[in-house]
């Protein structure tokens, strides 16, 4: 018994992720929360989502389940579980059904490397970048499947297209991703393929490497952030479901769970791609401001806002708690808008304990850079038009891979000249 | 660019075999599609993505209109025009009002030529509203849509307030109006435009410059002056490929030639042209609208006319342009209470022939937006 407890202990000490650690235990809780935490992170985006989009295009959203339709997702998800599981006739019923696990797979086995603070990451890999692109690009697999089984002409020429888009942005993406991996070799501790490694070298550095190399990074985290949003379908993006060509692209025969399997793929696929953009270019964990706000002062400042975030978001739903109509017939909406402002305000005040406070910071600045990325999703789909299939090749291949090989070799050679001065400095200095 | 001469027509059961023995694709578009407005039903010869033809199957939603006429009086025929293109019911009203009043040779009194004006510019600008969204919603901007119909409510407001009716107005009678304007309607008409003048430039903000919307738009569709007259091609679609044909300048009804308004002609007859076109068309309503609502003269609204119709033996064609394009009406009477054939001449059934001419060598994604720009109403097409 003891022994257990030991083991169970020995983990917290010992300053590593559980993965690092070898400690299946907490490997296992890791995994679990992980797993939890990413399906109530897609849950909260469907409603964000619906919810910002239509205020955004001048209208309410979903209102009626639950208080400003909090419970709307909920809905949804219990109805989707209930809907008949139609496989059609003419389909090739093993490859149909296995399509969707195979999308779902790929997006959920990449957040083992994902760092969400310097031992919050299931493992760490030291090939952690070069994981997360081979398997989130495995999932063009399943849509590819998914289209071909379905035997039908409109999910064929999606899964065609998304098979097309999502290799050929793969390419820009890479070449990215090699100039910021290019950035970290230039930390004393040589280069790191590493996620935690990678957000240790800006750490390091003192500087995030969007802003290395003014304007190397930023072209970089730009062409990242356009081939992101090919790779996970979204709009303008969005040719392998658009809706008013293809019905519903590559998915039109899928019904009811499996359907919202393509759902929740989709989305957390969304979020992986943007935790490689907030890990390789924004300090993954790191607060903002590290450099010119720095000090013990403003530490304990910075370690107060996640408290602070929630608080405020509590603020907000009590405001609309007294915002609600008066009528008697909205008492339980009411009631529920108000226990959900007070679980907020219960959260935040739970941040402010100092023992929670350390351990957290890291998870809720990683988890607000990714919001912002989600929210850019959202605010894309409101506004563009969607590309025409040639023309998005035209911007993957005649665009942004040139600029993504002219970027390598210009941060390879700024790179290698501040090596070059460094060095050379150093030998002033010790003759 | 095809030449709508050289045509063939396609030939849809045996597929071609292409390169790498790969079968050219047949898909059946619509009827149910997200795409087609309604229920229009295009059979796509595909090469991958590329259209290499298409053909369109109407009549989904065919009620035989024409034919209820023969057994209607010229009055109670006169709500069916509406149910054709049901966006622009004022301007079928106004069609119908007018072909049977040349027959009858009667003409409305001043008034109500001013309110059949204002109210059919009103009713052009919520076609065009309604044609603005759901066509940027075709290309892939859905927030549009919501914008147009936010203001389109508005023109429905004024209709509702007028006659009851929102959709299907029956607003106009033979010989006038029924009803006369209520209380506070100028006021409400001077107030839409000071509201939707801005509205318009939102519109336009959203996509006249957007580099997806221009590469979605530009040099899609294309149709020359000549070919779109050659198919009969009218309204918007032959205004952008620079002919300068609106039947208002043309051939001057209701009382078109007291205003002063200028018709917007494209040049290159492309997507984006057609869309620059009706932009500018919204601005030229606006100023028909401000002038007529200035100018609305005292008087009756009626005019004689008997209360049992029975126009001379005789025919008479009369079109009058609708948000789509010419509308006209063909009224065959012998004599009777009842009009002998009624044959309707409706814009989007004649532009809709050019779907195949203007489609060929373009990607699927592209026949959606031609399908968008010709601004086709089923209702009207199969009436």
């Amino acid at each position: 018994m003891g022994q257990i407890v030991q083991y169970i202990q020995s983990y917290l000490s010992s300053n590593q992720t559980p993965g690092g650690a070898g400690n299946f235990f907490w490997a296992t809780v890791y995994i679990l929360i992980v797993f939890g935490g990413l399906s109530v992170a897609v849950i909260a985006m469907n409603w964000l989502e619906r919810k910002i989009l239509a205020h955004m295009q001048v209208r309410l959203g979903p209102m009626r389940v639950g208080p400003h339709g909090l419970l709307q997702p909920i809905a949804d998800a219990l109805k989707l579980l209930l809907k008949e599981d139609i496989i059609p006739a003419e389909a090739d019923a093993l490859v149909f059904l296995l399509a969707p696990m195979i999308v779902v797979l790929a997006a959920f086995t990449v957040f083992i490397v994902v760092p969400f603070g310097p031992t919050h990451a299931i493992t760490d890999m030291n090939i952690g970048i070069l994981f997360m692109l081979g398997v989130s690009s495995l999932s063009v697999l399943g849509v590819v499947t998914a289209g071909w089984a379905s035997n039908s002409h409109y999910p064929l020429i999606g899964a065609l297209r998304s098979s097309a888009q999502m290799v050929s942005y793969e390419v820009a993406m890479g070449l990215a991703v090699v100039s910021a991996i290019m950035m970290t070799s230039l930390s004393p501790e040589g280069g790191t393929l590493s996620m935690i490694g990678i957000v240790q070298a800006q750490q390091v550095q003192a500087q995030w490497f969007i802003f290395k190399f003014f304007p190397l990074g930023l072209i970089a985290f730009v062409i990242f952030a356009i081939a992101m949003v090919a790779e996970t379908n979204r709009a303008p993006f969005d040719l392998p479901e658009a809706e008013s060509e293809l019905t519903a692209g590559f998915h039109t025969e899928y019904s009811g769970f499996r359907w919202s399997l393509f759902f929740l793929a989709e989305y957390s696929a969304m979020i992986a791609v943007s935790s490689i953009a907030v890990t390789l270019w924004l300090g993954g964990w790191l607060r903002p401001f590290p450099n010119a706000l720095s000090g013990s002062t403003w530490e304990l400042i910075f370690s107060f806002i996640p408290g602070l975030t929630f608080l405020a978001l509590a603020a907000m739903t009590f405001y609309n708690v007294v915002r609600m109509p008066k009528h008697p017939l909205f008492k339980i909406q009411t009631a529920g808008l108000a226990g959900f402002g007070a679980v907020l305000g219960l959260i935040g005040l739970i941040l402010f304990v100092p023992a929670v406070r350390d351990r957290v910071g890291d998870i809720f600045w990683f988890s607000a850079k990714v919001a912002a990325f989600m929210y850019l999703y959202i605010w894309y789909r409101g506004t563009f038009p969607r590309y025409r299939f040639d023309q998005l090749m035209k911007v993957g291949w005649k665009v942004l891979l040139p600029i993504g090989l002219g970027l390598l070799v210009s941060t390879a050679v700024v790179g290698m000249r501040v090596e070059l001065w460094d060095s050379l400095m150093r030998l002033i200095h010790h003759s | 660019m095809t030449d709508p001469n050289t045509l063939s027509p396609l030939d849809l059961e045996t597929p071609e075999k292409t390169f790498l023995d790969a079968n050219e694709l047949v898909i059946n578009m619509g009827p149910q599609h997200p795409a087609t407005h309604g229920v229009l039903r295009v059979i796509l010869r595909l090469d991958g993505e590329k259209v290499l033809g298409l053909e369109c199957v109407i009549g989904y939603l065919h009620r035989g209109v024409e034919k209820i006429a023969e057994a209607r009086t010229y009055t109670m025929f006169n709500p069916y025009v509406d149910r054709m293109d049901y966006v622009a019911a004022v301007s079928n009203g106004l069609g119908y009002c007018e072909a049977v009043e040349k027959l009858l040779s009667v003409e409305a009194p001043p008034r109500a030529q001013y309110i059949r004006v204002i109210l059919t510019e009103l009713n052009r600008m919520a076609s065009h509203q309604l044609w603005l969204g759901t066509h940027a919603l075709d290309i892939g901007a859905i927030t549009p849509l919501f914008y147009t119909f936010r203001d389109r409510e508005e023109i429905l407001k004024i209709f509702e307030k007028y006659c009851g009716a929102r959709l299907t107005t029956h607003a106009f009678r033979i010989g006038g109006l029924q009803y006369e304007t209520y209380e506070g309607f100028e006021k409400d008409v001077r107030n839409f435009v000071k509201f939707v003048r801005p509205k318009i430039d939102e519109y336009e903000e959203l996509l006249t410059t957007n580099r997806i919307w221009l590469e979605r738009t530009k040099g899609i569709g294309v149709i020359s002056g000549k070919d779109a007259i050659a198919l009969g091609v009218t309204g918007p679609v032959l205004r952008a490929s620079g002919v300068k044909w609106d039947l208002r300048k043309a051939q001057p009804y209701a009382n078109y030639k007291n205003f002063d308004f200028d018709i917007p002609v494209g040049q290159n007859g492309d997507t984006y042209d057609r869309y620059i076109v009706r932009m500018a068309e919204f601005r030229q309503s606006l100023r028909i609208i401000e002038q007529a609502v200035e100018g609305i003269p005292e008087g009756p609204i009626m005019a004689k006319v008997p209360k049992v119709m029975k126009p001379p033996v005789g025919e008479i064609y009369h079109s009058i342009e609708a948000p789509k394009g010419e509308l006209g009406y063909f009224i065959v009477s012998d004599g009777s209470t009842q009009p002998y054939r009624i044959r309707v001449r409706p814009p989007s059934f004649v532009n809709l022939q050019a779907l195949d001419v203007m489609c060929r060598g373009q990607m699927v994604a592209d026949v959606v937006a031609v399908i968008g720009t010709l601004d086709i109403v089923l209702g009207e097409v199969d009436r």
